[in-house]
């Protein structure tokens, strides 16, 4: 079967490889890993066979940690096994990783490389996760390029075989692992050819098998340990030759040749870098850049970096050399050297002293970091790399792409030096998420990939926000291979598809003089320049571009495209480019989009069809005038008024500079302020909820539902309206006890998200027109500038008496002062609205213990973060520790207080006669169950430590007692731990953590926001998947029922647990925090969270919990043990028997219906048995809430 | 000597004049099975509605699309699975398997709203192996600019058509609100139709008048419906060449009598099976046999049109005068005091 040229990403190519060479592939989801697990599950789902003709199974385990497990035992079993993933996955199968590799057992890992969460977590590409694996034992082998990807994971599954020694094969995250590029698709022969039956047929004969019984895994004393663990020595002597030979006889199937060490450059070169990964590709650029230009430069790649072949690596040097630059991605503080650097000295020290040294003089070596977190490595950088080496004392341990000036470890380098090949065509494409823009330009670099000579390649960028994101493509197209691992920065052609980017972002910088600029403008080619900023229309002219106007959005309007602009935009790009012919590209993109949407059927197929017809009759190239006539210019990131830090650094990321902050502009140890978020004006609503103050009836109900708090409520002193904007509107408080107050509720419309949640929720509705309500949406543009000077009116009238609240009331909830506002959460998440309810009632006392997920991401990316503070200053303490440790990271919170707390109390009564009897009574026996009495014993402590300020002057013998008693006294005051997380972590993957905390009696508050999905990473399916729901994972629906994670902790009896759907019922939600936070030992609320995963317009989320409950999917229940104290039965079912058949909620969601439409035999089969789980679970709650009370103490928590 | 039941339609010749009209009933193969045990002597199809299929490749593909390629982690949100049978091949697949199943005639039933999705339907019924069409024309006049001529124009351009395009027999479902329909029925005959079946009936929203809200309600028809059709019937019979089917009000042995009696060749069912059950149609049956023995009618065709306007003694009481006579013959209650 002859080879074809396929244009895909190196996740697809290493799956595409690893799923044809293996029978058994277990796989936890993390980025960037995760779609090499999708496309194998994909694969196998839709039956394409391995090399042997047998569909592998694909098991989606609870962790990396027990994908590691699985893998170990699969191979130990006899299959050919497999896993992928990344940074801190990769760390949880270290422990079986030792195992795997110390019973020499063949399997490669195929790892997008990541970083590691240290000071914070980054997804992005480094090579610290496979670097800390060194020691497991396993062969490391890296890829470069997409190509590469599919190329050495034949090469290491071939080598596995034969040398018996486990393989990491990996490639950077992101930039390889999600880069578009064209490459030649080895086949099946290929593969076949790689992998001798023979080697197969050993494998499984090493097999586990009662048949011929062996006994693997024993225990080992002093005795003989360690001669058993030499006893491996000859494999990892014999493994580089090994995998070398594989790298021969793919040379000999396939043609591409590799080394285990690859030079290129200068056959004199004296100086040389050396690395491997990506930064390989743009190090090459650079060298050959040189080299033409007479320097005597060179790269070594290094592509098996261990067993590290000191013979091989020696006889790939030139003899020239004289001086070595060694680079890691990786960073190992404290270390005398990153790993490769090590590896490097090593080996020239051995050569030497061993008389083996090449060269004629050992070289001299320096070594240094660069590109961590997928920081930007450039030919630039590279240059400047190899020109120090030509200094005569080049700096060792340095830096390189970062301007470190605290331990000025950095080398500078000319931004300006580019070895880009004119003959590339270099595009970026600024876009919204939701607009399509990275879907097309996929589409379009396979079309200029495979049905062009051009080589392609696409890389995507995004922000980290999950609602109106910017996305931003980078496409390179030329007649000669792409190595630039690195983004665009001079750009041929520049396309904005989204107009207010126009005054965000200053794009037109990357353009060449001469380039091209493709605008989508409401505004015609005659009107569009004046509507232009100032820095805008200076660099059109200054670069002399030429500059195209469509109005994409009338024409994805008249063609039913709604806001999906992408194939019109498309359209534009090859009509301008011209990179095909218009009638063969209108062909191309045509075929795409039938590839891409055919089977969703006709009609998109057709309104896509007739997007593209109309696109080339409304693009118009616009005269350019020549001549600066705007107003204004580009908004500044954030206002004036921001905070130093703000403007400084969190600005800087904001607008896209965060790559020339310096190291100084950063905390050493990852803290960063809260109450940030409020200074980033994203504006990225089209309407925004506007108040109708006559209708309003002050419920609340819009205020509880916000995901981003961005409606919010407060009564006041009307003498406070003098001084309001003309537009500020207002009504009397609608409270019997606050009647002479005013009222108001207030958008902050440029933070909305525009999700219509509000509206919906609103009860009110007007009599003569019932399509009004209270609260009605409206285009934000009109409002903006107005709506804005009232929000800064509103946001300075002082917060309302907390005390003189009742907090179990909605009505009155609306005016506590959230806590957690503006994140980048999705436009209508489901679960922040509990976080924020959570901030509203005890965000002033609590500390939160965040998992790994959509609400750390949301909760904690920069640039800024949505926890703040009241006007005292205090909020929520904040922290993300792993995915897998969450709920021991907020029991350790909880130790760390209550130790704090008794050791207070012990100085207290030590210090109590100079202190004073009556305040260290009144502080040690502190009624602290309500507000009022924890705001009293804030005055105390306050009260306490003025007094301590003013006896340590005098205490000589005392003064560490009262230092000690200053600096815990804080903990005198109730605080309330929150642990976080997502279900993905509390049913999988920290589930026997979570056990374990609620199985201790400690005062903790467990929050699960239950997406029933994994919704950070993409939708896979977990544990709260319920049956019948269509994840990745359970392409064919899950077929098993959702796990009760919430019954299962009412076993333990002394567990608070509620089950909350705030769209159902919001006084059970509130009830359930306040009862849960009351409670002294563990509580778990367990919140229903709708989700862009489950597929329905968002607006709808709280009808949609309204039906799960009434279904009887979610039935609300609160399990509260301080009722057993009063012989009460502490089951309280809160919701109603089923009243409606399942189907009529879980049909409104596509997770569900796309089943339906898929399979729908399987469909009908799993919602009946869905139903019948609903059924049977209500009948076990009925029982329980009919229980009478037993004569039971509450047990109240502690030790 | 038994009651010959049977009739013709469309060309299609039924062992009775009790047909399983269009409704969700025969979306189940079983239901279609149990229709034609039950007696059934055709059965219509629910109907393929080209806008159906839109709507629902549009939201799949909106919601599959909405929220992938925005965020570094997640490239989408769902998996992407092989395929979901939103084009008209899963009614067309089950119209195949029908066909299969029964031995009585399968008619398919087709709601488009473009010519281009109306006439590649019908065309693909066909070759599923429909034994004949029935076009469900539910369509809903709501625009304001649009007038009746430029209705019936585009209906009779449908027919005409579809007729040009398919073999198998065609017949047209209409509602009652047009205000010539007698002319138009004759448009229809002109532009082909084999069939009139009359009439649909529309859905009628109510209004929840606690949550200000319209509020989606079916309600199954009754016997008195059946009137209006039987007005119908009884005018056109033997005027139009088309044949005449009655749906809508059809619940006993006596409403099936008072159809054929009127003209029609065929009496559709879908409320009474609802409200009764599939078997329910074998008492209706059983009931038209005795009632016809009873009254010593030998056979359906004996019967057909027997009341219709060209056969009573008073053709009038089709006309004007029958309703200046109701109105007369209608007395008030006194009130009460």
């Amino acid at each position: 079967m002859p080879r074809t040229f396929v244009t895909i990403d190196g996740n697809e190519a290493a799956a595409y490889v690893a799923h044809k060479t293996n029978e058994v592939i277990a796989i936890y989801p993390i980025t960037p890993s995760s779609p090499m697990g999708e496309w194998s599950d994909q694969w196998s789902s839709e039956g394409k066979p391995n090399i042997w003709g047998t569909v592998p199974s694909v098991v989606e385990m609870q962790s990396e940690g027990g994908a590691a497990g699985a893998v170990h035992g699969s191979l130990q079993a006899g299959a050919l096994t497999t896993t992928f993933t990344s940074s801190q996955g990769l760390l949880l199968m270290i422990p079986n990783m030792y195992k795997i590799a110390g019973e020499l057992t063949p399997t490669v890992f195929h790892v997008a490389a990541r970083s590691l969460a240290a000071h914070a977590l980054s997804i992005f590409g480094d090579h610290q996760d496979v670097m800390a694996c060194r020691a497991t034992g396993w062969a490391m082998l890296a890829s470069n390029s997409i190509q590469e990807v599919m190329d050495m994971a034949l090469i290491a599954q071939a080598a596995t075989l034969e040398a018996r020694v486990p393989i990491i094969h990996f490639f950077d995250g992101f930039r390889t692992s999600h880069e578009v590029a064209k490459l030649e698709q080895l086949t099946v022969e290929d593969m076949k050819a790689m992998l001798p039956d023979e080697l197969i047929r050993a494998h499984r004969e090493r097999a586990m098998n009662p048949e011929r019984p062996v006994l693997r895994g024993t225990a080992q004393n002093p005795d003989v340990y360690f001669q058993a663990r030499e006893a491996v020595n000859k494999y990892y002597l014999a493994a580089p030759a090994i995998v070398q030979k594989a790298m021969d006889r793919f040379a000999a199937i396939v043609g591409r040749r590799y080394h285990l060490f690859d030079y290129v450059g200068a056959p004199d070169a004296e100086r040389v870098v050396i690395l491997m990964g990506s930064g390989a590709e743009a190090a090459q650029e650079a060298v050959e850049y040189l080299v033409a230009r007479g320097e005597k430069v060179g790269l070594l790649k290094v592509r098996l970096f261990r067993p590290f072949s000191v013979e091989h690596f020696l006889s790939a040097l030139p003899a020239s050399v004289r001086s070595l630059a060694v680079l890691d991605r990786t960073k190992e503080p404290g270390s005398a050297g990153e790993p490769l650097y090590q590896d490097v000295l090593t080996a020239l020290m051995e050569a030497q002293v061993s008389g083996r040294l090449p060269f004629a003089s050992m070289p001299r070596v320096i070594g240094g970091r660069y590109g961590l977190s997928s920081k930007e490595f450039t030919p630039a950088m590279v240059k400047a790399v190899l020109d120090e080496l030509a200094k005569a004392q080049p700096k060792n341990h340095f830096t390189v792409g970062i301007a470190d000036d605290v331990t000025n470890s950095s080398l500078d380098y000319d931004p300006d030096f580019s070895t880009e090949d004119d003959a590339t065509i270099r595009c970026l494409f600024y876009g919204l998420g939701a607009d399509g823009t990275v879907g097309a330009n996929k589409n379009s670099v396979k079309i200029i990939g495979e049905e062009t000579e051009n080589w392609a390649q696409g890389y995507f960028v995004y922000d980290s926000k999950k609602s109106g994101s910017i996305t931003i493509s980078h496409l390179r197209f030329g007649p000669r291979p792409i190595r630039s691992s690195y983004l665009i920065s001079r750009a041929n052609f520049i396309a904005c598809h989204q107009w207010s980017f126009l005054e965000r972002v200053d794009m037109l910088r990357w353009a060449v003089p001469g380039g091209t600029f493709l605008l989508n403008s409401p505004y015609g080619p005659d009107q569009v320049w004046d509507h232009l900023p100032r820095t805008v229309q200076q660099e059109i002219i200054d670069r002399k571009l030429k500059f195209y106007v469509i109005d994409a959005y009338s024409v994805a309007r008249e063609t039913g495209m709604g806001t999906r602009i992408n194939t019109i935009m498309q359209t534009c790009f090859f009509a301008i480019s011209g990179v095909l012919p218009r009638d063969e590209a209108i062909k191309q993109i045509k075929k795409a989009i039938v590839k891409t949407y055919g089977r969703r059927g006709e009609a998109v197929v057709q309104k896509n069809f007739a997007a593209v017809d109309r696109t080339l009759e409304r693009l118009h190239e616009v005269q350019v005038p020549g001549r600066i006539t705007s107003e204004k210019d580009l908004r500044p990131p954030v206002p004036a008024a921001a905070p130093e830090f703000v403007r400084n650094v969190l600005g800087k990321i904001i607008e896209g500079n965060g790559d020339a902050l310096p190291v100084s502009a950063f905390p050493v140890d990852g803290t960063f302020p809260t109450a940030t978020a409020m200074w980033e004006k994203r504006n990225i609503a089209l309407e925004i909820p506007v108040w109708d103050e006559k209708l309003c009836i002050q419920c609340g109900k819009c205020v509880l539902v916000c995901p981003h708090a961005t409606i919010r409520a407060k009564i006041y002193d009307p003498r406070r309206l003098e001084k309001a904007p003309p537009t500020f509107k207002h009504a009397p408080a609608r409270w019997k006890d606050f009647k002479d107050l005013a009222y108001t509720l207030q958008v902050a419309p440029e933070d909305c998200t525009g999700c219509s949640l509000c509206v919906e929720a609103c009860p009110v509705k007007d009599k003569a027109q019932p399509k009004r309500r209270a609260i009605n949406m409206e285009p934000q543009a009109p409002l903006r500038e107005s709506e804005a000077a009232n929000w800064d009116f509103f946001f300075q009238l002082p917060e309302f008496d907390r005390n003189k609240l009742n907090q179990t009331q909605v009505k009155d909830l609306q005016v506590l002062q959230p806590l957690f506002e503006f994140s980048g959460a999705c436009s209508g998440c489901g679960e922040t609205p509990y976080l924020k309810l959570l901030t509203q009632l005890f965000g002033n006392r609590a500390l939160i213990a965040n998992a790994t997920g959509c609400s750390s991401i949301y909760g904690g990316n920069l640039p800024t973060t949505p926890y703040t503070v009241n006007p005292e200053g205090r909020g929520p303490a904040w922290n993300n520790s792993l995915f897998e440790d969450n709920a021991e990271f907020g029991l350790g919170m909880r130790l760390a207080i209550d130790q704090q707390a008794r050791y207070a109390a012990d100085l207290l009564q030590k210090l109590a006669p100079q202190i004073g009897e009556n305040l260290v009574s009144a502080l040690l026996n502190a009624g602290q169950d309500t507000e009022p009495g924890i705001f009293e014993q804030r005055a105390r402590v306050a009260e306490l430590k003025k007094k301590i300020e003013e006896l340590m002057p005098e205490a000589n013998g005392s003064s560490l007692l009262y230092r000690d008693l200053l600096a815990v006294a804080d903990a005198l005051v109730r605080k309330s731990v929150w642990i976080v997380g997502g279900d993905g972590w509390a049913y999988d993957i920290d589930y026997g953590g979570l056990d374990h905390v609620l199985a201790s009696g400690r005062d903790v508050n467990v929050l699960v926001l239950d997406t029933e999905v994994y919704s950070n990473t993409g939708g896979q399916c977990s544990k709260a998947t319920p049956r019948a729901a269509v994840a990745k994972f359970a392409a064919g629906g899950k077929p098993a029922a959702k796990k009760d994670l919430a019954l299962m902790a009412v076993n333990y009896g002394n567990v608070y647990v509620a089950r909350v759907a705030m769209g159902s019922s919001d006084m059970q939600t509130v009830k359930a925090f306040l009862e849960a936070e009351k409670w002294k030992g563990p509580s778990l609320i367990i919140a229903y969270s709708h989700c862009i995963a489950h597929g329905y317009d968002l607006r709808y989320g709280l009808e949609q919990q309204k039906l799960a409950v009434q279904t009887g999917h979610w039935p609300l229940f609160r399990y509260n043990p301080a009722l057993a104290a009063e012989g009460k039965n502490p089951f309280q079912l809160d919701s109603k028997a089923p009243s409606l058949p399942l189907e009529k909620y879980i049909y409104n969601e596509t997770r569900y219906t796309m089943l339906v439409h898929s399979k729908p035999e399987d469909a009908r089969r799993l919602l009946a048995e869905a139903q019948a789980d609903v059924m049977n679970r209500w009948r076990i709650y009925e029982q329980m809430a009919a229980m009478p009370g037993a004569p039971v103490e509450a047990t109240q928590g502690g030790n | 000597m038994p009651v010959d039941l049977a009739t013709t339609y469309l060309g299609l010749q039924l062992r009775s004049p009790l047909v399983a009209s269009s409704s969700p009933l025969c979306k189940d193969i079983g239901n279609i099975l149990r229709l034609e045990d039950a007696g059934a002597s055709a059965v219509v199809l629910h109907s393929l509605f080209e806008e159906q299929i839109q709507l629902e490749s549009g939201e799949l593909d909106r919601f599959l699309s909405e929220n992938a390629e925005s965020y570094s982690e997640a490239s989408s949100y769902f998996p992407e699975l092989g395929s979901y049978n939103l084009g008209p091949e899963p009614y067309l697949e089950h119209l195949r398997k029908a066909r299969e199943s029964v031995d009585v005639p399968v008619i398919g039933s087709l709601n488009g709203i473009s010519n281009g999705g109306w006439i590649r339907y019908a065309q693909m019924m066909e070759q599923a192996g429909a034994d004949a069409l029935e076009l469900n024309i539910y369509f809903l006049p709501t625009d304001l600019e649009l007038t009746s001529q430029k209705i019936e124009d585009a209906y009779f351009d449908l027919v005409s058509h579809i007729k040009a395009s398919i073999r198998i027999p065609v017949s047209v479902k209409l509602g009652p609100f047009f205000t010539a329909l007698g002319h138009f029925a004759t448009r229809l005959d002109s532009a082909g139709a084999d069939g009139l079946v009359l009439f649909n009936r529309f859905y009628q929203p109510d209004f929840d008048i606690e949550s200000l809200e319209v509020a989606p309600n079916l309600v199954l028809s009754d016997s008195d419906e059946l009137r209006l059709r039987l007005h119908w019937v009884a005018l056109l019979y033997n005027r139009i060449r088309p044949d005449l089917a009655i749906t809508g009000g059809v619940h006993t042995a006596e409403d099936v009598v008072k159809g054929v009696m009127a003209g029609a060749r065929c009496t559709m069912m879908t409320s009474a099976l609802l409200r009764h059950g599939i078997p329910y149609l074998e008492k209706i049956e059983e009931d038209l046999i005795d009632w016809m023995e009873e009254h010593e009618y030998e056979s359906i065709s004996q019967m057909r049109g027997s009341m219709s306007a060209q056969s009573v003694a008073e053709p009038a009481a089709f006309e004007r005068a029958n309703y200046m006579k109701v109105l007369s013959s209608y007395t008030l209650k006194p009130a009460s005091r």
